[in-house]
């Protein structure tokens, strides 16, 4: 015995050297006891002596030598330092999605929802950090779907499918990809300028949005890909299909922002694919506007999710998305709005020929699929409490781009 | 009424140097002392600051610590070490050599190379270089001159000596004992590629020094540092950079080794001049 108050633990490192990890279990054993309790070590590796000192010296730790008997080469005294790091640890809320609180503090950060936070981290400034501004119940589910139905674009197109089509028909398709693929750009970018902004504690939303964004990418490179399919250049880009496309983008308020592209836009653009689907002139055309579509649905019904959550927990959201279409309305008054050749395309595609009857059957599909997407914006209107009357109203102010 | 006030000297040998004392500054601030640093960009400066009443305290490499004793002692005054880091206390250094080599002993570096760190590095150079002379050892020390006049902050020096050893430039190489595993970690030395030779015996590192510990500025200093909790995230952080967890009084019963070095070595005078040749900070 040497009179030293009996020691609370014991580790034998074996031929374990700190070099391999000898502190880990030093660790593990200092962490059953109480800081000032003394746990002795003892271990064959030579330089064990030295790396003790050092380590517990770096970790706060006190030592003693023991006079060597029992093979004992230190008791090492725990110190306070590692229960002082976490004493003022809090929780980052709780981790399910149905337990979110109303605004997490900035200084959560990039913090796990759900993780034991050390106290003392940065401030991290993601301003949209309001639960009804951002969530929506269906946001896991809707990420869990969107993740499952990620589609390959090498193998999910059957590229080389054998078609034949007239000049004038390809060149209709390759003005309509020319449009699709600037629609996408815009759809991608959107949302990219918010995800940063959102508070990660809300992760589902960010997650669904950053598969929202790879689907747009994907979606880039098919409608890119059929457009250059049989050709080596793309067709016309209009101005006012541009500058429709870019107020989308500098709309820096999160609900408008969704409201102008997810409900309106993509809701519009959803009606455009499944006409496409069914006028396509090839299997590759009809299957990338299916594959897209599948996509695009998903998108709107988050942004409707969001949109009716938010229209309930804040009566005052109407009036904001209202001004939002006028404002719009008024950006683009000065501008076409809208790419004569896409239209004259789509016409073209729905008649398949030149034949007058056809042109006057592709005219009046082309009316139709205009009617369709008036009529869907209006229902969705109507879904976010808008009246009748107002959203047809609303809907008739709407980009002539389509999206 | 006007607070208690102390300007302290530190020497700048790494950036966050700066964002320690500034943490520090605003922290001791908020508890009612008017606190100030001055950087240097070496200690022999630092050290004739103090004692020449620019600075209220120096925090000081163990080197000069030393050197600011003798010039106290010199000059009829005396200077106090009054807080310290708790990792400041009962280092030790280590003189390693490859395990394949034929050195296994002290005696076995007789006449044979010895990489050391700087010239004024304590740790990597006076201390081992003492230990070896003490046990009648006369070794070719090389000199890996990283960060002169800081004193061996600069972990440099002792990095490229463990590189010399593993290049087989040299048949062992000296460092702080904490630096040998760092090596290991960062890939400098292999895990089982060197063995211990010698260890020296514990000695203390750096110290606040004050020439006059008992004025209120500086005694408030002092009675504030060892009230820095740990638990702070205030300062957690500037502790972590610092490399402490706690502010621990100072103490100077672990200078004796270095003082036989500096001795030794003649690397400062009995009355605190410079002697040692080839120092230029």
């Amino acid at each position: 015995m040497t009179g030293d108050p009996p020691v609370a633990g014991t580790v034998d490192l074996g031929p374990l050297s700190f070099a391999d990890g000898a502190h880990l279990l030093i660790q593990r054993e200092l962490g059953r006891v109480r800081p000032g309790d003394r746990v002795a070590v003892t271990g064959r590796d030579p330089a064990l002596g030295v790396d003790v000192r050092a380590w517990c010296r770096g970790q706060g730790h006190g030592l003693e030598w023991p006079d060597g008997r029992d093979g004992v080469v230190a008791v090492v005294r725990r110190g306070t330092a590692d229960t002082d790091r976490w004493s003022g640890a809090e929780r980052a809320g709780r981790p399910e999605p149905s337990d979110l609180v109303a605004r997490p503090p900035s200084r959560w950060g990039l913090g796990a929802r759900g993780a034991l936070l050390e106290a003392g981290g940065p401030k991290a400034s993601f301003d949209l950090d309001d639960r009804d501004l951002v969530w929506a119940a269906i946001a896991p589910r809707l990420y869990a779907q969107a993740a499952a139905r990620q589609w390959n674009p090498a193998t999910a197109v059957e590229w080389d499918a054998a078609f034949e089509l007239t000049p004038d028909v390809e060149a209709a398709v390759v003005q309509v990809m020319t449009y699709l693929v600037e629609n996408e750009q815009a759809a991608l970018v959107v949302p990219a300028r918010f995800v940063g902004r959102i508070h990660p504690y809300f992760r589902e939303v960010v997650q669904l949005l950053a598969v929202q964004m790879a689907d747009e990418a994907r979606h880039m490179e098919v409608f890119s890909r059929r457009a250059l399919l049989r050709g080596d250049r793309l067709a016309r880009s209009s101005a006012g299909g541009r500058a429709s496309l870019f107020t989308l983008v500098s709309e820096t308020d999160f609900a408008l922002s969704s409201f102008l592209l997810s409900v309106l836009g993509e809701g519009t653009f959803v009606d455009l694919l499944s006409f496409l689907d069914r006028h396509a002139p090839d299997p590759v055309t009809r299957r990338i506007c299916q594959l897209a579509g599948q996509d695009e649905r998903r998108h709107v019904l988050f942004g409707m999710a969001h949109l009716e959550n938010q229209a309930t927990a804040d009566p005052a959201l109407r009036d904001r998305l209202r001004a939002a279409i006028h404002r719009r309305h008024d950006a683009l008054i000065d501008t076409a709005g809208l790419n004569q050749e896409v239209l004259d395309a789509l016409v073209l595609l729905a008649a398949g020929s030149w034949a007058p009857e056809d042109i006057a059957s592709g005219s009046r599909a082309v009316r139709q699929l205009q009617h369709a997407m008036d009529e869907g914006r209006q229902r969705r209107l109507v879904r976010l409490g808008f009246g009748a009357d107002e959203a047809a109203a609303l809907s008739a102010l709407h980009t002539r781009n389509f999206m | 009424m006007t607070r208690p006030g102390v300007l302290l000297g530190a020497v700048a040998y790494d950036a966050k140097v700066v964002t320690i004392w500034q943490g520090f500054r605003a922290w001791l601030s908020r508890h009612g002392l008017d606190f100030d640093f001055v950087l240097y960009s070496h200690y022999e400066r630092q050290v004739e600051a103090l004692l020449a009443g620019r600075l209220d305290v120096a925090w000081n490499s163990p080197l000069a610590w030393i050197r600011a004793s003798r010039l106290a002692s010199v000059a009829g005054t005396t200077v106090a070490a009054v807080a310290m880091r708790d990792t400041d206390r009962d280092l030790t250094s280590v003189i390693l050599a490859r395990a394949d080599s034929d050195v296994h002993a002290l005696a076995d570096l007789d006449g044979r190379p010895v990489a050391v760190g700087a010239v004024d590095s304590p740790q990597a150079t006076l201390i081992p270089l003492d230990h070896l002379a003490a046990a009648g050892i006369v070794v070719r020390p090389r000199r890996f001159d990283v960060g002169v006049g800081l004193h061996g902050d600069h972990v440099g020096g002792e990095r490229e000596a463990a590189r010399a050893l593993m290049a087989g430039e040299v048949d062992a190489a000296c460092m702080i004992d904490a630096n040998r595993l760092a090596f290991v970690k960062e890939g400098v030395l292999p895990p089982d590629g060197t063995t211990i030779v010698a260890q020296t015996a514990a000695y203390d590192h750096c110290n606040l020094t004050a020439t006059a510990p008992d004025s209120a500025g500086v005694s408030l200093l002092a009675e504030l540092l060892l009230t820095m909790s740990y638990a702070d995230p205030e300062v957690r952080h500037l502790l972590d950079l610092e490399g402490l967890t706690t502010w621990l009084p100072g103490r100077t019963i672990g200078y004796t080794a270095l003082d036989s070095a500096v001795d030794r070595y003649r690397f400062y005078a009995r009355d605190g001049r410079i002697t040692v040749a080839d120092y230029q900070p």
